[in-house]
C-alpha cells in the first residue's frame, strides 16, 4: 500500500519541476493574481530585461487595492490613477486578462477567483498578495509573494520553495450557534499567537470544518497568514465540488465530473502524518473581539482587556492598550466604536452580508456612527441587490458601496480618522492600518452588524434578530 | 543584485516584538510604480508625528544611529502584508543587515532577493547586542564565514541556507538562473498537457 499522504503533500508532489537535496524545489504555479499595487514593478523588470510572460493564459489581473468605492469615475489621487494605469498598460503589453474596476468581473482578488472558478483544488496558486492564503479553502496550495517572485512567476511560470512543513489544527467539537467561522479563526490565533504557522502550511480538519460552506472555509483560510502560515489549506470535498460546479472557468458536463474525481483523491489520506498537531474545542468558542494591534490579541465578547502584570510581554500589551486608548481590565462590550466596516477578503461575500443583513434589518445604526458595506466584488454587489440587501442596509443607515478592498487597508478614500475606532469585519488591526491613529477591533460581520446599532460591542447570540 | 560578501556597521536596537510591514511602510505610500525611494517613508508613523515632526523617542531619530547599517529586530519582524516596499524602503534607508529571532515568512524572502542579509540569531544573543547598542555597537558581518565579530572582539557564528548564502555572495538574478531550466520547465508543461 501506498503511503498515506495529507492533500498539501500530493498537491506538492504533484507540482515539482525540479528538486535537488538541499536546496529549495522548482514548483510549477497553475494560477497567478495580480494587482496594481504589487506588480508595476515586477512587469517593469521584465521590461528592462526583454523578458515576457511565459504563461499569459495561467494569468489573471484586477484591480481592488486603490479602487474608490464611490465616484469610481470621478477620481482625484493621481498616484492611485497612474498606478492603475500602469497595471492596464502591462496587461495590454503582455497580453494579460484585466478585470479593471468597471469590468463586471472585478472584485477582490480573492474573492473573484473563486468565484470565477479560477481556484481550484489541487491548484498552486500566487499572488503578490499575503491573503492569497484565502485560495486554500478549496485544497489548493496558495500563498502570498513580494514583487520581485511575481516577477519570477510572470516570467517563468515557476517558483523556488522551500518545502514547508504540515501543521494539523484539529477542529474538535461543533461551532455554537451565533458563533462563526470569523470568530474560529480568531480564537486559533488567539490561543496559537501570531507566529505559530511560520514555517508552515495549516491543515484544517474535524467536524466542524466539515461542516463549514466553502464561504466559511476562505474566511478560515483567508487569515492563515495571521498566524504566519505559509498557506492555509481544507482538504476538498463535496462541499468544494459542488461550489465549483457551473463556475465559468470550470468544464462542464462529464468533464466536470472527471476533473471532480481528482479534486477529491486530494484531500489527505487517513493515517497521513502531520509534523505537528494543535486541538481547538469548536463548543468553548465565543464570539471574539480583539483588543489589541495584531490578530492575535483577541478575547471572547463576554470578557476583558488583559491584565499588562499577567501577560506573558507586558511591554507589548502595555503599548497596544495605550495605542487603541483601553484599559487594562476593561469589558469588552464597554467599547464603543463610531465606524463600522463590513468587507475585506476575509467577510465580503453574499453569505457574510445576508448575515450581517439579517442583524440590522428594521433597525438604525447608533447615531455618529459612519457604518458602511463593501461588497467584495461587483457580482456580489449584484447578487445582493437582488434579494435586497442594498436596500435593508440603507434604510439601517449603512452606506453601500462598490467593490474593492477599501478599509481594511485604507489605500482609497475609505479611511478612518486618527483617533476613530472601527468595528471591522477585516483581517488585521495593526498600527494605522486602516488610518493613522485609527483603532481596529476585528470581528465577525454579525458582530460588526450589532455594534453598529447597538454603538458598543455586544454579545450578538443575545441581540434580538439573530438567526438560529 | 550587488553581491554581498561582508559588511561592518553601526547596529541600532529596535527592541518590539511582532513589527508588521504595515509599520515598515504604510500604505498611502504603496502607491509609487518605482523601486526605488522608499527609504524616507520607512517606518513613517514611528518616525514622525501628525504634524512631520521628527519623534525624538524612536530609536532611528537618535543621533548615535544615524548612520546605522545594521537592524536589531524583535521576534517575528516583518509579519502581515507581503508588500516588498519594506525590504526597499529598509534597503533604501541604508540597512545591509537585519537580525531578529525570528522573521516572517514573506518578508525574510523579500529582503534575501534585494540583497538584504536577514540573520536568524537567537533571542538571548539579540538581547545582549540590543543592550550594547544602547551604548553604541559595531558588528562587522562576514557572510562566507557566517560569523559575525562585535567591537570586543567576540565571535558569534550564525546559520543561513547555504543556497541562500551563495545567491546572496555572488550576487545573482534568480530569474536568470532558472531561465537555465527552461527544459525542465517545458519538459513538465508537455508531461502535463
Amino acid at each position: 500500500m501506498e503511503k498515506a499522504l495529507t492533500a498539501f503533500e500530493k498537491i506538492w508532489n504533484k507540482h515539482v519541476v525540479k528538486e535537488e537535496e538541499g536546496k529549495p524545489a522548482l514548483l510549477y504555479i497553475d494560477q497567478h493574481l495580480v494587482h496594481e499595487v504589487t506588480s508595476p514593478q515586477a512587469f517593469e523588470g521584465l521590461r528592462l530585461n526583454g523578458r515576457k510572460v511565459r504563461r499569459p493564459d495561467l494569468t489573471f489581473a484586477t484591480m481592488d487595492h486603490n479602487v474608490p468605492t464611490i465616484n469610481r469615475e470621478n477620481m482625484k489621487d493621481e498616484i492611485s490613477i497612474k498606478q492603475m494605469e500602469a497595471l492596464k498598460k502591462n496587461c495590454a503589453d503582455f497580453g494579460v486578462k484585466l478585470a479593471d474596476m468597471y469590468h463586471p468581473d472585478q472584485g477582490i482578488v480573492h474573492i473573484i477567483g473563486p468565484q470565477l472558478g479560477l481556484t481550484q483544488p489541487g491548484k498552486t496558486i500566487v499572488c503578490g498578495d499575503s491573503h492569497t492564503s484565502t485560495h486554500g479553502a478549496f485544497g489548493a496550495f496558495a500563498f502570498g509573494i513580494g514583487t520581485s517572485e511575481v516577477e519570477h512567476v510572470l516570467a517563468t511560470q515557476t517558483i523556488w520553495q522551500d518545502k514547508p512543513k504540515t501543521l494539523n489544527v484539529q477542529v474538535v467539537g461543533e461551532l455554537g450557534v451565533g458563533v462563526t467561522a470569523k470568530d474560529l479563526i480568531l480564537a486559533i490565533i488567539a490561543k496559537f499567537g501570531v507566529r505559530f504557522g511560520t514555517g508552515y502550511v495549516m491543515e484544517y480538519t474535524g467536524e466542524a470544518i466539515r461542516n463549514l460552506t466553502m464561504e466559511e472555509r476562505m474566511t478560515i483560510c483567508n487569515m492563515s497568514i495571521e498566524a504566519g502560515a505559509r498557506a492555509g489549506l481544507i482538504s476538498p470535498d463535496e462541499t468544494t465540488v459542488e461550489f465549483l460546479r457551473g463556475r465559468e472557468m470550470v468544464p462542464e458536463g462529464e468533464a466536470f465530473e472527471a476533473l471532480a474525481e481528482d479534486w477529491l483523491a486530494l484531500a489527505t489520506d487517513e493515517g497521513a502524518e502531520y509534523d505537528h498537531t494543535v486541538t481547538i474545542h469548536a463548543d468553548e468558542i465565543e464570539p471574539q473581539v480583539t483588543w489589541g494591534t495584531n490578530p492575535g490579541m483577541g478575547v471572547p465578547v463576554s470578557a476583558s482587556t488583559p491584565t499588562i502584570a499577567d501577560a506573558e510581554y507586558p511591554d507589548e500589551v502595555k503599548r497596544a492598550l495605550e495605542y487603541m486608548d483601553l484599559e487594562e481590565n476593561q469589558p469588552i462590550t464597554s467599547i464603543h466604536v463610531d465606524h463600522v466596516f463590513i468587507g475585506s477578503c476575509t467577510n465580503s461575500r453574499l453569505s457574510d452580508l445576508k448575515k450581517a443583513s439579517k442583524i440590522v434589518e428594521g433597525k438604525k445604526v447608533k447615531e455618529g456612527i459612519k457604518a458602511i458595506v463593501v461588497p467584495g466584488s461587483f457580482l456580489v454587489k449584484q447578487q445582493a441587490e437582488e434579494i435586497g440587501l442594498d436596500k435593508i442596509f440603507i434604510e439601517a443607515g449603512f452606506e453601500w458601496r462598490n467593490s474593492g478592498c477599501s478599509m481594511c487597508l485604507g489605500m482609497n478614500d475609505d479611511i478612518v480618522p486618527a483617533g476613530g475606532r472601527c468595528a471591522s469585519t477585516s483581517n488585521r488591526n495593526f498600527e494605522g492600518r486602516q488610518g493613522n491613529g485609527a483603532r481596529t477591533h476585528l470581528v465577525s460581520p454579525e458582530m460588526a452588524a450589532a455594534a453598529a446599532i447597538e454603538g458598543h460591542f455586544v454579545d450578538v447570540r443575545q441581540f434580538v434578530g439573530v438567526p438560529s | 543584485m550587488e553581491p554581498f560578501k561582508e559588511h561592518k556597521g553601526i547596529a541600532a536596537p529596535l527592541n518590539r516584538g511582532n513589527v508588521d510591514t504595515d509599520q515598515i511602510i504604510p500604505k498611502q505610500f504603496l502607491k509609487r510604480i518605482e523601486r526605488t525611494g522608499f527609504g524616507e517613508f520607512l517606518f513613517f508613523h514611528w518616525r514622525f508625528d501628525d504634524d512631520g515632526k521628527l519623534r525624538e523617542d524612536f530609536v532611528l531619530n537618535q543621533p548615535k544611529y544615524e548612520n546605522a547599517t545594521i537592524l536589531l529586530a524583535g521576534d517575528n519582524f516583518g509579519c502581515g502584508s507581503s508588500r516588498e516596499h519594506a525590504p526597499w524602503a529598509l534597503e533604501d534607508y541604508g540597512f545591509k543587515v537585519i537580525i531578529a529571532p525570528d522573521f516572517a515568512d514573506i518578508f525574510y524572502n523579500n529582503s534575501l532577493k534585494n540583497g538584504i542579509l536577514v540573520i536568524k540569531m537567537n533571542e538571548e544573543q539579540v538581547r545582549q547586542w540590543m543592550k550594547k547598542a544602547e551604548q553604541g555597537l559595531t558588528l562587522d558581518v562576514d557572510l562566507e564565514k557566517q560569523e559575525i565579530t562585535d567591537a570586543d572582539g567576540t565571535v558569534v557564528s550564525f546559520d543561513i541556507p547555504p543556497y541562500h548564502k551563495e545567491k546572496l555572495l555572488n550576487g545573482w538574478d534568480d530569474i536568470a538562473l532558472t531561465l537555465l531550466e527552461e527544459d525542465a520547465i517545458q519538459a513538465f508543461e508537455e508531461k502535463r498537457a
